[in-house]
């Protein structure tokens, strides 16, 4: 296959807790740091391995947003993308418009493969990859944790509640990716500097002709019910005696 | 009036119990009234099993050779060729769920509502973002199907005391053959279910290899429990994927919940949030976990856990 097109999300880094703004109108993103969307940046290194084993030519990273997504991508090219797609709009996409958006992009540079990460760790909806599917009417193998190119098909096994699950669709086809799949490489100093040379293209999203979705409105943000510290007992009588007064032994 | 259309969960034979807790959610719609879809190969002891479920008032059987290995391609079209006249199409937010759900709304035009957790009206809910760090009010618009899953750890199944007409039909609805089912491997245990179990006993890294993870399986069946695991033990390979509790694993609710040499990182806390007694058992005071236990013990895990089997075996 030519291409393989990648969607790289901005997202609040992993390692962070968020907070939840007094007013209830979100979260705190002030100052934050942001990072690529794990699941996302896993999707991309299955990308380059991918095209580094001779099964595509070029890795094309896609970020939606505003300027800021620049990071982002940029990072993406220092992994190793072979340019990057910059959708610009200002205000917070919905799944189904993202979707919309991607199939825009998919219309314009027919990939073999859309990459896409499960979800979002912001969030976490799960739903973009399985809407791009569903719109481009190809197949989806969602949550997978291996990848194997066979020629005009792919074989994905997916982590699922059951176990391992193992299916075979025929390509173009979207696949998004789960945490076990691989484990995206260190981008080097010079990658960065490299990277600051390869095409990022800005376009505008009045420029793809994409109808916005009506969005699912969020009118309150609260922190969640806190659990409280309990009890330290001193062994394991303590710890049995504990249960049975609770009547869980 | 609520017209809802729950998407039956299945393994062929029996139900999962995430379809009775779906029908428990769609019955906190006002005025529900709700049906359910059983998609099977042979749906028929699958329909009579869905009409038993307390609240459901009908049950759709639609059965089809294509429907055998339950392909979100495959179902999606037959879903959407059933959804006139429905205001709510509801799945469980399992892996199953997860991977239909989105694929049904796309087709509708729709967005998706992930995880509801409560239903606050017809077309208001709350559910959990950033790991369950906030709990977000959602409105679907009004003049459209709202299409949700279901975050299973928020409902408790309905009872099978029901008696629900069931209707068998037949869709149009042309199925792609680009999808194939090749296999699945699933984890034969005699254990509890880790998502239904009452109690769960869970390993992380610090059990540090598949052999030594045995005590964490002996203590469980000293406790009848199920067994679950940190994303760590997972990676490492002591354990199977199936059994990851966490963010992007299991959100469970057991009674009990025992975590063993596991940090309590805010991806895993997501995932028992909602356990009616948390302990924990970690020799680092400190551990976050202790932040969320109930009753801690701190110490090594390879004396206590032992010990604690033996005194609970007595
Ligand atoms: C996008 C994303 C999604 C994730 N999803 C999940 C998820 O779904 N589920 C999940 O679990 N994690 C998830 N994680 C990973 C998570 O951040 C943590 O890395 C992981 O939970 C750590 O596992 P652990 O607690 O077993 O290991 P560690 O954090 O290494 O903790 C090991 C603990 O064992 C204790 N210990 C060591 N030796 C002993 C001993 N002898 N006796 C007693 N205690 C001992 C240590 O004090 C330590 O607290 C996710 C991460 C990301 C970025």
């Amino acid at each position: 296959m030519e291409k393989i097109l990648v969607g790289l999300k901005r997202v609040v880094d992993s390692n962070i807790r968020v907070r939840v703004k007094s007013d209830g109108s979100g979260v705190e993103t002030e100052g934050v740091k942001m990072s690529i969307n794990p699941f996302d940046e896993i999707a991309l290194e299955e990308a380059l391995r991918i095209r580094e084993r001779g099964d595509a030519s070029e890795v094309i990273v896609v970020s939606i947003g505003g300027t800021e997504t620049q990071q982002q991508l940029r990072t993406g090219l220092a992994m190793g993308a072979d340019r990057a797609i910059q959708v610009e709009i200002d205000h917070a996409a919905d799944p189904l418009t993202c979707a919309r958006i991607l199939l825009a992009l998919v219309n314009k540079e027919n990939p073999g493969l859309v990459m896409l990460g499960k979800q979002a760790i912001d969030n976490d909806n799960n739903q973009t990859g399985q809407m791009l599917a569903a719109l481009w009417a190809r197949p989806q193998a969602t949550f997978a944790s291996a990848v194997v190119i066979e020629g005009t098909a792919v074989t994905v096994t997916r982590e699922v509640d059951m176990g391992l699950e193992t299916i075979e669709v025929d390509l173009p086809a979207v696949v998004t990716t789960d945490l076990r799949l691989n484990e995206p490489r260190y981008v080097k100093l010079p990658d960065i500097m490299k990277a600051k040379k390869k095409p990022l293209e800005q376009i505008p999203f009045a420029d793809l002709d994409v109808e916005v979705a009506t969005e699912i409105k969020e009118t309150n943000f609260e922190p969640p019910l806190e659990r409280q510290r309990g009890v330290i007992v001193d062994d394991v009588a303590g710890l049995v005696a504990a249960l049975k007064d609770k009547g869980l032994l | 009036m609520s017209k809802v259309l729950i998407i039956a969960e299945h393994d062929g034979a029996a139900l999962n119990l995430s379809t009775a807790k779906c029908v428990a959610c769609a019955s906190e719609l006002p005025d529900a009234e709700i049906s359910v879809g059983v998609f099977a190969e042979n749906g028929e002891a699958l329909a009579a099993e869905a009409a038993t479920l307390a609240g459901v008032s009908q049950v759709i059987r639609v059965d089809n050779a294509a429907n055998a290995n339950l392909l979100a391609a495959m179902l999606a079209p037959q879903i959407t060729a059933l959804a006139d006249g429905y205001s709510h199409i509801f799945g469980p937010s399992t892996t199953f769920g997860k991977d239909l759900m989105p694929r049904v709304a796309a087709l509708l035009g729709v967005n998706q509502i992930s995880d509801v957790m409560t239903v606050l009206g017809s077309h208001s809910f709350k559910r959990p973002t950033y790991a369950g760090n906030a709990i977000v009010t959602v409105e679907a618009p009004a003049d459209k199907t709202v299409v949700a899953t279901v975050r299973n750890a928020s409902y408790r199944a309905v009872a099978a005391d029901g008696s629900a007409a069931v209707e068998t039909t037949s869709v149009d609805a042309e199925l792609p053959d680009h999808t194939r089912f090749v296999e699945l491997k699933a984890g034969k245990s005699d254990r509890p279910d880790l998502q239904t179990a009452t109690t769960v006993v869970s390993g992380g890294r610090a059990l540090g290899s598949a052999e030594k993870f045995e005590i964490i399986y002996k203590l469980a069946d000293a406790m009848s429990a199920g067994v679950g695991a940190s994303r760590a033990a997972v990676d490492a390979g002591y354990v199977p994927n199936e059994m990851q509790v966490g963010q992007t694993g299991k959100i469970i609710a057991p009674d009990l919940y025992v975590a063993i040499g596991i940090s309590g990182a805010i991806q895993h806390l997501t995932g028992i949030k909602d356990a009616g007694t948390i302990v924990a058992i970690n020799k680092d005071a400190d551990a976050p976990i202790f932040e969320v236990a109930d009753i801690g013990l701190v110490g090594d895990l390879f004396s206590i856990v032992p010990e604690l089997e033996a005194a609970i075996s007595q």
